[in-house]
């Protein structure tokens, strides 16, 4: 039953309201606030010498070790309060590595019946031979899901803070100095010679560890890593024009944004499935093959596409703050 | 352990008091590298040798550059002139005071 109700009575509800707010149609700050333009600030020279003479005084008499006799004793009590509580910082942490149980031993609280079962079960329930690959990518997947939106908030928060928009309008010289660009390239011919041999070697050296994480020692934040830092070796030897053809802010956010959605859709689905004993569709395949283990190949290459983009765009951002 | 483990964590310990204990920044930065280093061999003799990529790419390699950049950024690397130019520019406000 829905009832009619007068145009002035209905504007007054709090629904219309939030429905009004939530479309933007009204403006909150119009005849609520007054917005100025902000006056130029003035530079005072009267102002600013004294602030250089005060500047200087301080400089003069406060941070006088010879004849300001309490600033010498403050010195003298911080050199000692820092030694001691160093002393006692490192006392701490030895008296508790000293709680510890020894090493090795095999009632240790570590030995109980998780790792017992990864070691022991690993094989068979992951199809990973490399246990430690098998744990994080299958058992603890979640984590590493977790662990890989870390590094993704991280560079957006680099990206925040390090990001310089390009302006239109005359460059100063703080501007040009800001910007690593102008310099660039920098033609090195030992840095390139040495790059253009080694960043093959690298690049194809950090895939072969993405690809084999579940067969042997690495995984896709290692092999990311090795391939981000050959990426950056590139960079630095043939400056950004060249790395751009390939490389630039859509990229990175079209990679990220696809490994990642990959590993969540992949890994939801074997949540659903793996979780609780229900049986798992893909194949586990034969233990030491490179199409084994069921997804956790397809986790290493998404993780190593976050990582290598991730290392290239923080050195990217610190460099020159935009792409 | 052997000899050869004994001395690699001894020249850890060394690098981590020469980094805290270093003036210079861009000295720390290159210890500490060199203690990434170590570390990774550490990891390989512990017998962890995905940790030992890891260490060596990401500390020794893209830490450091990072650090190294940052340097760049606030101007704590000089070249050895300008370094002589700050100097004497010191010495002569000292003098006129």
């Amino acid at each position: 039953m829905s009832r009619k109700v007068p145009r002035e009575q209905y504007e007054k509800t709090l629904s219309y309201k939030l429905k009004t707010w939530l479309e933007g149609s009204r403006d909150l700050y119009l005849d609520n606030v007054e917005m100025r333009p902000q006056s130029p600030r003035m530079e005072d020279e009267t102002l600013r010498q004294r602030f250089l003479a005060d500047k200087r005084r301080e400089r003069d008499r406060v941070y006088d070790t010879k004849n300001n006799r309490e600033v010498a004793l403050f010195k003298k009590l911080y050199r000692i309060f820092s030694f001691l509580f160093c002393i006692l910082l490192v006392s701490m942490l030895l008296i508790g590595v000293a709680d510890l149980p020894p090493f090795g031993e095999a009632d240790r609280p570590v030995n109980n019946e998780v790792s017992q079962r990864y070691i022991e079960r690993g094989l068979q329930e992951t199809g990973a031979v490399n246990i430690v690959t098998g744990m994080i990518l299958d058992y603890r997947a979640f984590d590493t899901l977790g662990e890989s939106h870390v590094l993704f908030i991280a560079t957006c928060t680099v990206l925040i803070l390090l990001r310089a928009d390009s302006k239109t309008g005359k460059n100063s010289q703080e501007e040009t100095e800001a910007n690593d660009r102008a310099y660039e390239p920098k033609n090195d011919v030992i840095l390139q010679t040495a790059a253009r041999i080694l960043v093959p070697f690298i690049v194809i050296f950090g895939i072969y560890i993405i690809l084999c994480g579940h067969l042997g020692p690495g995984g896709g934040f290692s092999g990311g890593a090795v391939i981000g830092a050959g990426l950056i070796l590139y960079v630095s030897a043939f400056g950004f024009a060249k790395t751009e053809r390939f490389f630039t802010a859509g990229t990175y956010k079209w990679m990220s944004f696809g490994a990642l959605a990959c590993y969540c859709l992949s890994k939801t689905y074997s949540f659903y499935t793996g979780a609780n004993h229900i049986e798992s569709v893909i194949p586990l395949g034969t233990p030491g093959a490179i199409l084994s283990s069921g997804l956790i190949l397809l986790l290493n290459i998404c993780v190593g596409v976050v990582v290598a983009g991730t290392m290239y765009t923080f050195y990217v951002m610190f460099r020159k703050g935009n792409y | 352990m052997t000899v050869f483990t004994a001395i690699l964590f001894l020249f850890l310990i060394v690098c981590a008091v020469a980094a805290s204990l270093s003036k210079s920044l861009l000295n720390t930065v290159l210890i500490f590298m060199t203690y990434s280093l170590v570390m990774s061999i550490i990891w390989v003799i512990l017998e962890s040798p995905d940790l030992a990529i890891t260490e060596a790419a990401v500390g020794a390699g893209v830490t450091t550059v990072l650090f190294v950049l940052t340097l760049k950024k606030i101007h704590a690397i000089m070249g050895a002139d300008k370094a002589q130019e700050e100097e004497e520019l010191e010495y002569r406000r000292r003098r006129s005071q």
